[in-house]
């Protein structure tokens, strides 16, 4: 029976491992070599790997089969001039004056960037152009926190990443306006696969806002596989918010990974409205003493999207905080997975952690399966973890009728503030306000009902 | 305004209200007062459309209308107005927001072009002065933390905003100390109007030395057993509602010999 699945397993395989010779081939004539062993290294791991089933643990309500059988087909170079800078514009926020990194299926696009005048020392742009261009520092970094001997789509990733951003904001550097990444799918065949690579650096004592959103220009069945590292020097403040709205017909896979040092405070959110698959792993590992780390997420589900943030802090040493807010909701019938973990070594005492995930159910069809999972093993520490599933509050809901606001109004203004009480804790006014306007369209994008 | 005619009504099989009839005109108030559990809070409960309760017979007209045809929202549009016994907090619901979306409703609904902000800011203060409520309230979600005075005032409030024609004051008086109460019905007197209406209900009459009733209705075990005019109250007071039982008795029996 299992020999039967891993042959199948291989089989599937085999069209992903033709590609990366075909990849390697392209690119041996570029980049430095260490690139060239970690991608092989990565490739070893997925021939061995696989793609996860239902039967692994961490992928047992997301079925990740559809993806497995769709052609391969890695996502082309960008051409520039192919895009109007127009034809993104709804994808920018307004009012955001930073740096603007464009991606078109995993490839900067330096025409749709906007590169305001650099600021001193600060390293913002493509990862391809930092590895051929020889930034050096990377090798210590890239591809060294995400797990691509653990994770398929990692290991695919970190085989298939042909750029990304690179971002390195130098020590004590404050940068005053956040810098957005904004990866564009445009590919019109199925099975186009796009592995975007992102590694950002904050060095010592250096603050940033960074954004990454995902969005599509085409209703293909795209596949978007996401790998961003994400590295906190002692003292660093980051607030990182990822926003995924693909098509309805995508399948995103994203993987976030930070590594945090000495009293560094991260401010991750996530927010995942679209795609017809959406798996999410953050991963953060509190390396170091007095660290901060902050999850927040709001994930909507419609029709038949399924919705999955897997998230795992590690504390690793005494002294820090974790505080964990995941929202969801879910209505027709789709499907929300929540795993939180949270590992608390021995050596990490006086550990404070908090995680809440609390779900709105706007269906009889609508599921969620939510998941905390503590592993603790020092014996001074405060944990704490809570996680709630119900639907809308019919008290209020009656209340607010009562006073003349209709039903389905009504039901959004509750809806509203659930979410905002995620939303709001994003500080970037501009994101806020873009976010307030793709909740609108949620409320008003009408899905089709199951045949 | 309002004709109650016959009204039954339930929840879950349970018979509460037994055939209430009840006619209220403009420019009057009525008191609704009885012991606990005789139906009152269900007659206000069915009179704003709480889905709860089943009505099981009778009829209400309100403006020619079938009231019990309506949604709630359409109840609250055309000018029904119920003030909480128990008002809602609803967390994350800004009360300037939702207070604006329920004004721009009603608005809407009598063709009225919808208020600004900045319109509506000056209309909200000045009606806030009436009641004596913090402006900071208005900056918080929808009762939430709110004191028990606070919720009672604010219901008050918002019915100073939303003017409707027919307000309902669902004991509005309990859990008020003696200065709130004063000014809550200070209020409630200072919105009324020879075209709009107010039905009071209490458990007891204190309320009605400060909102004075045109016509005060004793419900028992649903149904109104004795209508009168503000003297009937005091005597209730005086006398206890046993009285009125008792009384009934005797006209029950006057009635069979």
């Amino acid at each position: 029976m299992i020999q039967t699945a891993k042959t199948s397993e291989f089989e599937k395989a085999d069209p992903i491992l033709s590609a990366f010779d075909q990849l390697e081939k392209r690119l041996s004539q570029k980049g430095p070599a260490w690139v060239h062993l970690v991608r092989r290294a990565a490739i070893s791991h997925f021939a061995e790997l696989g793609f996860p089933t239902t039967k692994d643990e961490e992928w047992k309500y997301t079925n990740v089969a559809p993806i497995a059988e769709l052609a391969f087909r890695p996502t082309g170079p960008y051409a520039p001039g192919s895009l109007m800078p127009g034809s993104i514009e709804e994808f920018t926020f307004a009012g955001l004056r930073g740096q603007r990194l464009v991606f078109i299926n995993g490839h900067y696009a330096p025409d749709l960037s906007s590169v305001v005048p650099p600021v001193d020392g600060l390293q913002a742009g493509s990862l391809a152009t930092a590895l051929h261009g020889g930034v050096t520092g990377l090798e210590k970094h890239l591809a060294r926190y995400a797990r691509y001997n653990e994770n398929a789509f990692v290991a695919l990733n970190t085989a298939f990443f042909q750029d990304g951003a690179c971002i390195v904001i130098p020590a004590q550097q404050v940068l005053e306006e956040p810098i957005h990444l904004l990866f564009i799918a445009t590919a019109q065949d199925a099975g186009a696969t796009a592995c975007p690579r992102n590694l950002i650096i904050a060095q010592e004592e250096s603050q940033a806002k960074i954004i990454e959103s995902y969005v599509s220009l085409a209703d293909a069945t795209h596949v978007t596989n996401a790998v961003t590292e994400l590295v906190l020097e002692a003292g660093a403040k980051v607030e990182h918010c990822k926003i995924q709205n693909e098509s309805c017909n995508a399948w995103h896979i994203a993987t976030i990974e930070a590594h945090l040092g000495r009293n560094c405070q991260l401010l991750s959110h996530s927010v995942s409205i679209g795609a017809r698959l959406a798996r999410n792993n953050i991963n953060v590992t509190l390396d170091a003493e007095r660290i901060e780390a902050t999850l927040n997420g709001l994930y909507l589900g419609k029709g038949g999207q399924l919705v999955d943030h897997h998230t795992a802090i590690c504390h690793a040493q005494p002294h820090c905080q974790s505080h964990e807010h995941y929202h969801g909701v879910l209505d027709g019938h789709a499907q929300g997975v929540f795993n939180g973990k949270i590992f608390v070594r021995p050596e990490a005492q006086k550990t404070d952690a908090k995680q809440t995930n609390r779900n709105l159910l706007l269906s009889q069809e609508a599921a969620i399966n939510t998941k905390p999972q503590l592993e603790i093993f020092a014996d001074d520490v405060k944990c704490t973890h809570g996680a709630t599933v119900g639907q809308l509050d019919e008290e209020a809901l009656f209340y607010l009728r009562a006073r003349g606001i209709g039903l389905d109004a009504a039901r959004q203004m509750l809806i509203w503030a659930f979410a905002s009480d995620i939303l709001d804790r994003i500080s970037m006014e501009p994101v806020r306000k873009h976010l307030d306007q793709l909740l609108l369209r949620w409320f008003a994008r009408k899905v089709k009902k199951a045949s | 305004m309002l004709e109650i005619k016959n009204l039954s009504a339930g929840v879950d099989g349970k018979v509460i209200l037994k055939g209430i009839n009840l006619t209220i005109h403009p420019g009057e108030v009525h008191a609704i007062m009885g012991p606990n559990g005789s139906g009152k809070s269900t007659l206000a409960q069915v009179l704003v459309g709480r889905a709860d309760y089943e009505v099981t017979g009778g009829e209400v007209i309100y403006n020619g209308r079938d009231l019990l045809d309506m949604d709630p929202e359409e109840r609250a549009r055309e000018g029904v107005f119920l003030a909480f016994q128990y008002p809602v907090e609803i967390p994350g619901v800004n009360s300037t927001y939702f207070l604006k979306a329920a004004l721009n409703e009603v608005r809407k609904h009598k063709g009225l072009p919808e208020l600004d902000a900045i319109d509506f800011l000056s209309l909200v203060k000045e009606r806030m002065k009436i009641l004596e409520l913090d402006q900071s309230l208005l900056n918080r979600s929808v009762n939430e933390g709110f004191s028990g005075g606070e919720k009672k005032r604010n219901e008050i409030f918002q019915m100073a905003v939303l003017e409707p024609r027919l307000a309902i004051l669902d004991e509005t008086d309990s859990g008020l100390d003696i200065d709130a109460l004063k000014i809550v019905a200070s209020g409630v007197n200072k919105l009324k109007r020879p075209d709009n209406a107010q039905l009071v209900i209490t458990h007891y009459q204190r309320l009605l030395n400060y909102i004075v009733p045109d016509y005060v209705h004793v419900l028992f075990d649903g149904r109104i057993i004795k209508s009168g005019d503000k003297s009937l109250a005091l005597e209730l007071e005086e006398k206890g509602y046993d009285w009125i039982l008792q009384d009934e008795a005797h006209s029950v029996l006057a009635v069979n010999s």
